[in-house]
C-alpha cells in the first residue's frame, strides 16, 4: 500500500498532465479552426481545376500520344506510396492510421509482386514506415520548419514526384492522408495521383481550347498534382488538429477519472491512519 | 441579354474576388482578351500579367503568375496560381516571382519553363519594377 506522501505527489503529477492536456486540447481547437477555414478556402480552386481537367481529360482520353502523367507509362510495375503524416505526435491514431493504410496497401502491392517505393511526408510517417519499409525509402520531405502549409509546399514535393516519374523511376503514384470528416472522424484514404485519374465532367458546354488540348495539358498536368497534394495536406491539417483534440480531450478526462480514484483512495488511507492512531491510543489506555 | 457576368478569382490558398463583372481583360498565353458576357466558351492558360475586372462598382486589377481561365456565356472563372491585387504588389513581389521562375526555367531546362520566365521578365517591366 502506497504511502500518503506518495499519493499526494501522484495526485499532485496527474493534475498537471490535466493541465498540460486540457491546454493541448485548447491550443488544437484554435489551430483546427484555422485549418478547417485553410481547408474550405482552398476547396473552390481544386472543385473548380478538377472539373476542368474532368473535361479535358475525357475529350483528350486515353488517346495515343496523351501525356504520360495522364495515359500512365502503360506498366504499372513500379508504384511510389506518398504517405503524408503529420510532424508531431500526441493526436490519437492519426498518424498510425494513415501508416496502417499505407503499410496494407504496400504489402497488396508486393504480393502481386510488384515493385514498391516509399516517400514520406511527416516525421511521424517516416518513423513507422522506416520500420518495415527502410530499404524502399527514396526520399523525405520534411516541413517540421513550415508553420502555415502553403501552395509553394505542395508544389515542390509536386515538382520532386513529377522529376522521379519523368526519370522513370516509377509508373504509379499514390498519396496517402486522412480525410478530415469531423472532429471524431477522419478517415485515411488513398489516391492515385499519377497517372491523374479525374473523374469525366457532366458538363456538355464544347469549349474553345487556346492553346490547343494538348498543350493546355501538358501545363495543366503538374498543376493538377500539386493541387492534389496540397488539397491531401490541407485535409490532413485539419485532421491531425482534429485527432488531437479529441485525444486531448480523452486525456483530461481520464486524468480526472485518475484523480478522483486517487482522491478516494488518498482519504481512505488517511483514515484507515487515524483509525490505526485511535485504537493505539485506546488500547494504550485500557492496558494502564 | 445578359449584362453581367460571374467573375471568380481564385488561387490555391484562397479565394481572391467573386462579383459580378461586365467585363474581364485576361492575359491569355496567346494574347489578352476581354471576355464579356455571352462569350463563346472557352478555356486558356495565363500568363503573367495584369487581369482587369470591369464591374458596376469600378475597375479592379489584379496580378496574375500563371495559370489558366475557363470563360462560358455566364461566367469567367480565373484559377491563377499566384494572385495580388495590383496594389499590394510591390517590387520585392515581383523581384521573387521573376527570380522563381529564372530559377525554374534553370533547373527544368523546358519551353514552357523558359517561356515563363520571359513572360515574367517582361510583366516585370511593363509594371516598372
Amino acid at each position: 500500500m502506497p504511502s500518503l506522501k506518495d499519493l499526494k505527489t501522484r495526485i499532485e503529477s496527474v493534475k498537471s498532465t490535466r493541465k498540460i492536456t486540457k491546454a493541448m486540447q485548447m491550443v488544437a481547437a484554435a489551430k483546427l479552426r484555422r485549418a478547417q477555414d485553410a481547408a474550405e478556402a482552398g476547396r473552390p480552386y481544386a472543385e473548380r481545376f478538377n472539373a476542368v481537367m474532368g473535361g479535358l481529360a475525357a475529350s483528350v482520353g486515353k488517346a495515343e500520344g496523351a501525356p504520360k502523367l495522364l495515359a500512365g507509362t502503360g506498366a504499372d510495375n513500379v508504384h511510389l506510396l506518398v504517405v503524408m503524416t503529420a510532424e508531431r505526435g500526441l493526436c490519437g491514431g492519426f498518424n498510425s492510421n494513415i501508416a496502417k493504410l499505407a503499410r496494407a496497401h504496400a504489402e497488396k502491392l508486393e504480393k502481386a509482386g510488384k515493385t514498391v517505393k516509399v516517400l514520406t511526408v511527416g516525421k511521424k510517417g517516416r518513423e513507422q514506415m522506416k520500420r518495415d519499409y527502410a530499404d524502399k525509402f527514396v526520399g523525405h520531405v520534411d516541413l517540421t520548419e513550415v508553420k502555415r502549409v502553403g501552395y509553394d509546399d505542395a508544389a515542390g514535393i509536386a515538382q520532386d514526384v513529377i522529376k522521379r516519374f519523368d526519370e522513370g523511376e516509377f509508373d504509379v503514384a499514390t498519396i496517402f492522408f486522412s480525410e478530415f470528416k469531423s472532429v471524431i472522424s477522419q478517415i485515411p484514404t488513398a489516391k492515385q495521383v499519377i497517372p491523374a485519374d479525374f473523374e469525366p465532367s457532366e458538363d456538355s458546354t464544347v469549349y474553345d481550347y487556346e492553346p490547343d488540348e494538348e498543350e493546355i495539358l501538358a501545363d495543366l498536368l503538374p498543376r493538377g498534382v500539386a493541387t492534389q497534394i496540397f488539397s491531401a495536406l490541407l485535409e490532413n491539417g485539419a485532421s491531425e488538429q482534429g485527432a488531437r483534440m479529441s485525444a486531448m480531450d480523452n486525456a483530461t478526462r481520464n486524468a480526472g477519472e485518475m484523480i478522483d480514484k486517487l482522491t478516494i483512495e488518498f482519504n481512505r488511507s488517511r483514515q484507515a491512519v487515524i483509525t490505526n492512531e485511535l485504537i493505539e491510543i485506546i488500547s494504550g489506555a485500557e492496558a494502564l | 441579354m445578359a449584362d453581367t457576368m460571374q467573375f471568380d478569382l481564385v488561387s490555391p490558398e484562397r479565394s481572391l474576388a467573386s462579383t459580378q463583372a461586365t467585363a474581364v481583360q485576361i492575359p491569355g498565353a496567346e494574347g489578352d482578351f476581354t471576355a464579356m458576357p455571352l462569350h463563346a466558351p472557352v478555356i486558356t492558360t495565363l500568363r503573367p500579367g495584369i487581369l482587369s475586372v470591369t464591374s458596376a462598382s469600378g475597375t479592379d486589377e489584379y496580378f496574375v503568375s500563371g495559370g489558366f481561365a475557363e470563360v462560358t456565356a455566364e461566367n469567367a472563372s480565373v484559377l491563377a496560381e499566384r494572385a495580388y491585387a495590383k496594389a499590394d504588389l510591390t517590387a520585392e513581389i515581383m523581384e521573387e516571382l521573376v527570380k522563381d521562375a529564372n530559377m525554374q526555367r534553370d533547373a527544368s531546362h523546358t519551353d514552357i519553363a523558359a517561356k515563363y520566365a520571359d513572360d515574367m521578365a517582361a510583366a516585370a517591366r511593363e509594371l516598372g519594377f
